[in-house]
């Protein structure tokens, strides 16, 4: 069954297209990720979904209901992480979880046994009655996510789950997010870390500049464009290279290459085999690693520039 | 666009019964702290009163026909909640909205944006009728009080207090920081409580204030309270109450629609 549907869907706000017409289809139980640079429009997308930004043209149905007919049944099946904590500071961590169930009409006693199931499984149970404010960041996006899970959500929405969360909060986020993932939640995420798209994700869309580039699993999508692996290489200052010269010394087992100032990237399937025929092109380099291929190149390679990975 | 503005001439709020669960939600927090903000909330009118009621008391022996004292109570009673509802929704209602950003958390749960603003004014009109209703029972204390038609005015403040709740909520919706709160407070706030009848009969005044003041929510709210608080019933009392009706459900659609364009994007 599809959990969101988008057909020509297209926002625009002070005269600007931040969604150009794009098309998906997100299956329940499905997990599903928006990758983009900041301003790309992914967050624009979800902001459509959970019902915040309204829809400028084309169709959005979530669990088969249009976004602009029935807010409030949607909003009611939905989990929503959003960009910036929006706890409530005045509350403690318990009362956090147990007040936005009361907007949910959630019996309170439900509520009280939600919120200390919920805060054990995000592993911040012996914070339950501490204030908001005095929770590291980590501590803070796990309540978040905790407070999106209180209604039983059919579908979790999150925009940027891991911005500004240093590496270990990061993996903790990401363990949760991946049993929920595998208890059969359907998972919406936006980011744009591609380490976090390949980790959560079973299918994406790249986004750039309010379209989609390409939609596909990130393994696929590293095959189709890149291959298995990837041979950087350092070149000496201005080093001209011949693509014609380098197709014929390297062979077919260098399917594409890329260079990005004095860094050649060598796109392959046989890493082994084109390390072996480096010597042929006769360049002294000042530098050489053979790694797996991830999205980052793909990104790379469809947009033609770096995804913003800094944090906001 | 033409379309939206079309929309916003015959807007209808979507409202339900769940705002009170953002009253619910403030009120909670006002647990919190009940206490420590009810104190200094009367202890301001308070001071008027012993300032201007003994001060200037002694040398305004009466006004129509009553003690100073007793003149200016029940128009400090609705001020002191003019007062405590203006704080409310505007310094009050801008942190949680701009810094806590609560506001945007709401309404992705099944809340609408017009709920949150509704749940906001339905607490500060309660805040007006509390801060209003202590300081009530501490001038009935004193003794300035001489009708128990006095019991009318809890409801009263409550009702004066959603108009007092949805100005506030209007400069709210469209203030671009905590600074420009100063202006509402000099511009608005201030010359009502001055110029509303609280201090002197505004019949005296020129006829061009007068007109002013019968535009203001504040000076309808005095005449009722301090004609119950000396038991002179009429049914000028009526029309007054019937001009504070008005304004709340004239001005009930603007703060939904101002906030509304202010967060939705």
């Amino acid at each position: 069954m599809v959990a969101v549907k988008g057909k020509k869907l297209t926002k625009i706000y002070n005269g600007i297209k931040a969604v150009d017409s794009i098309d998906f289809e997100i299956q329940q139980g499905e997990s599903f990720g928006f990758l983009g640079p900041n301003g790309a429009g992914k967050t624009t997308v979800v902001k459509m979904m959970y019902c915040f930004s309204p829809v400028t043209s084309g169709e959005l149905r979530v669990l088969d209901m249009e976004v602009s007919k029935n807010p409030s049944q949607i909003k009611n099946l939905l989990g929503v992480v959003s960009q910036d904590n929006n706890l409530d500071p005045e509350l403690s961590v318990e009362d956090n979880l147990i007040l936005f169930a009361s907007y949910f009409n959630i019996p309170r006693k439900t509520a009280q046994k939600r919120a200390r199931e919920l805060l054990e499984f995000m592993g911040i149970s012996e914070k339950s009655d501490a204030l908001v404010e005095n929770l590291s960041g980590g501590m803070k996006r796990r309540l978040v996510i905790a407070r999106s899970l209180i209604n039983h959500p059919r579908v979790l929405v999150l925009d940027e789950p891991t911005t500004g969360l240093d590496p270990h909060a990061r993996h903790l986020v990401w363990d949760q997010l991946r049993y929920l993932k595998e208890k059969g939640l359907t998972i919406i995420l936006t980011t744009h870390y591609l380490e976090e798209a390949s980790v959560l994700c079973d299918r994406l869309v790249i986004m750039d500049r309010g379209k989609i580039l390409e939609e596909g699993s990130p393994r696929d999508l590293i095959l189709k464009h890149i291959g298995k692996e990837v041979i950087e290489l350092g070149l000496p200052q201005e080093t001209p290279i011949d693509p014609q010269e380098l197709k014929k010394r390297l062979g077919d087992c260098c399917h594409d290459y890329r260079r990005e100032g004095n860094f050649l990237y060598l796109f392959t399937s046989n890493g082994q085999e084109l390390l072996e025929n480096l010597p042929l092109i006769n360049i002294p380099f000042s530098y050489q690693l053979l790694r797996p291929a991830t999205l980052e190149d793909v990104f790379l390679k469809l947009t033609g520039r770096t995804i913003n990975g800094q944090p906001d | 666009m033409v379309n939206l503005i079309n929309k916003y001439y015959i807007y209808k709020p979507q409202v339900t019964t769940r705002a009170l669960k953002v009253f619910n939600r403030n009120f909670l927090v006002f647990l919190k702290h009940w206490k420590s903000s009810l104190m200094f909330n009367f202890i301001e009118p308070l001071l008027y009163l012993a300032a201007l009621g003994f001060g200037l008391g002694v040398y305004v022996e009466e006004v129509e026909g009553i003690s100073y004292l007793q003149y200016i109570a029940p128009g400090l009673v609705v001020s002191s909640a003019m007062w405590s509802t203006s704080f409310e929704c505007t310094y009050g209602s801008f942190t949680r909205m701009q810094l806590h950003r609560i506001f945007h958390a709401m309404i992705t749960t099944p809340l609408s944006i017009d709920e949150v603003v509704t749940g906001e004014i339905i607490y500060g009109a309660f805040k007006s009728f509390l801060y209003g209703t202590v300081f009530l029972a501490v001038v009935t204390i004193l003794g300035l009080i001489s009708s128990p038609w006095v019991l009318l005015t809890p409801p009263l403040l409550f009702i004066v207090g959603i108009v007092f709740a949805e100005t506030a909520m209007i400069w709210t919706s469209i203030s671009p920081n905590f600074d420009s709160y100063a202006y509402y407070f000099t511009l608005i706030i201030t010359p009502m409580f001055l110029f509303s009848g609280v201090f002197f009969p505004v019949k005296n005044m020129p006829f061009f204030v007068q007109v002013i003041a019968w535009m203001t929510p504040l000076f309808h709210a005095v005449e009722i309270s301090r004609n119950l608080a000396i038991g002179q019933v009429s049914v000028m009392l009526f029309l007054h109450f019937f001009i504070i009706l008005l304004f709340a459900v004239l001005l009930f659609s603007f703060p939904l629609i101002l906030m509304r364009r202010r967060l939705i994007k």
